[in-house]
């Protein structure tokens, strides 16, 4: 019996991009940023909604190889752009000011608060094109 | 910082559809959000995402049109206008063209708004009260 979720994972353009869009723009806290020079600087970092100590989002660089072949880096990265890759549910408990909030930070809004039949939401992106929504739940 | 992907400035311009539909937007303003020559912004479009950007920006539209017409019963023409669209005329006839009916016959294909709409119940009942119905402090307030 799996206990919990812990870590999900986005892929993003620039590490150092989105780790100021997350922390800077949405708010959320630097939760680790480790490097390791053994395997190719591979950097681990992570960032998780202040509060919610339990749950890490990666912001994980497309890897070439040995990972993955040139080719399917790329595609990922073109997916990713396209915003095809990944997407993060956000919860908020007033939609509307954290929405002039982001707005006035410069975040990208594909969707302003809308009412839906479970409570409002809305749409934004990361900078790398992964899908962002945040809901006040009804 | 490796180059950012062209792919990420063609859905910027498609965004901007998704979050604009209801304004003037047009195919040259859409091309210069992705920084691109309009006829070829149309083409790198068309590659990324399979169909033109005057398609994507006609069908958010049309989509958000019949959504209106389920969830509302404002005109038809209040509609066609309130999703960006100038002429009455040519929305029904792309309208029609993918739904295979008028947004008249739409609408009336599906269940009346009201159905839908959550207004809550003790304020439709208040409305429910019959026109004539005489509070009684009133009745015994008024001198008739």
């Amino acid at each position: 019996m799996l206990k919990s979720l812990t870590t999900t994972q986005v892929w993003v353009h620039d590490q150092d991009e989105a780790l100021a869009f997350y922390t800077e723009k949405l708010g959320m806290e630097l939760r680790e940023d480790v490097t390791v020079p053994e395997f190719g600087n591979f950097r681990w970092l992570t960032v998780g909604v202040p509060g919610q100590e339990d749950v890490s989002v990666v912001l994980m660089a497309i890897p070439g190889p040995p990972v993955f072949d040139e080719e399917t880096r790329q595609r990922i990265g073109e997916l990713m752009a396209k915003g095809a890759a990944t997407a993060l549910f956000f919860a908020t408990d007033d939609i509307q000011s954290t929405y002039d909030e982001l707005k006035s930070r410069g975040v990208e809004f594909q969707q302003e608060p809308t009412e839906q039949p479970y409570g409002i939401d809305a749409g934004f992106r990361d900078p790398s094109g992964n899908s962002m929504r945040m809901a006040q739940l009804g | 910082m490796t180059p950012v992907p062209r792919e990420r400035h063609l859905l910027r311009a498609r965004d901007a559809v998704d979050a604009r539909y209801r304004e003037p937007l047009d195919v040259p303003e859409l091309a210069r959000i992705a920084h691109l020559s309009p006829a070829h912004f149309s083409r790198e479009f068309r590659r990324a995402f399979g169909e033109t950007p005057h398609q994507y920006l006609q069908m958010r539209r049309l989509e958000r049109a019949a959504a209106l017409l389920r969830q509302t019963d404002r005109s038809v023409a209040n509609i066609c206008l309130t999703v960006g669209l100038k002429s009455i005329g040519s929305f029904t006839t792309s309208f029609g063209r993918m739904f295979g009916m008028s947004p008249a016959a739409y609408r009336a294909a599906h269940p009346p708004a009201i159905k839908r709409a959550r207004v809550p119940t003790c304020i439709l009942f208040a409305q429910a009260r019959p026109q004539t119905a005489v509070f009684e402090k009133t009745a015994r307030a008024a001198p008739d």
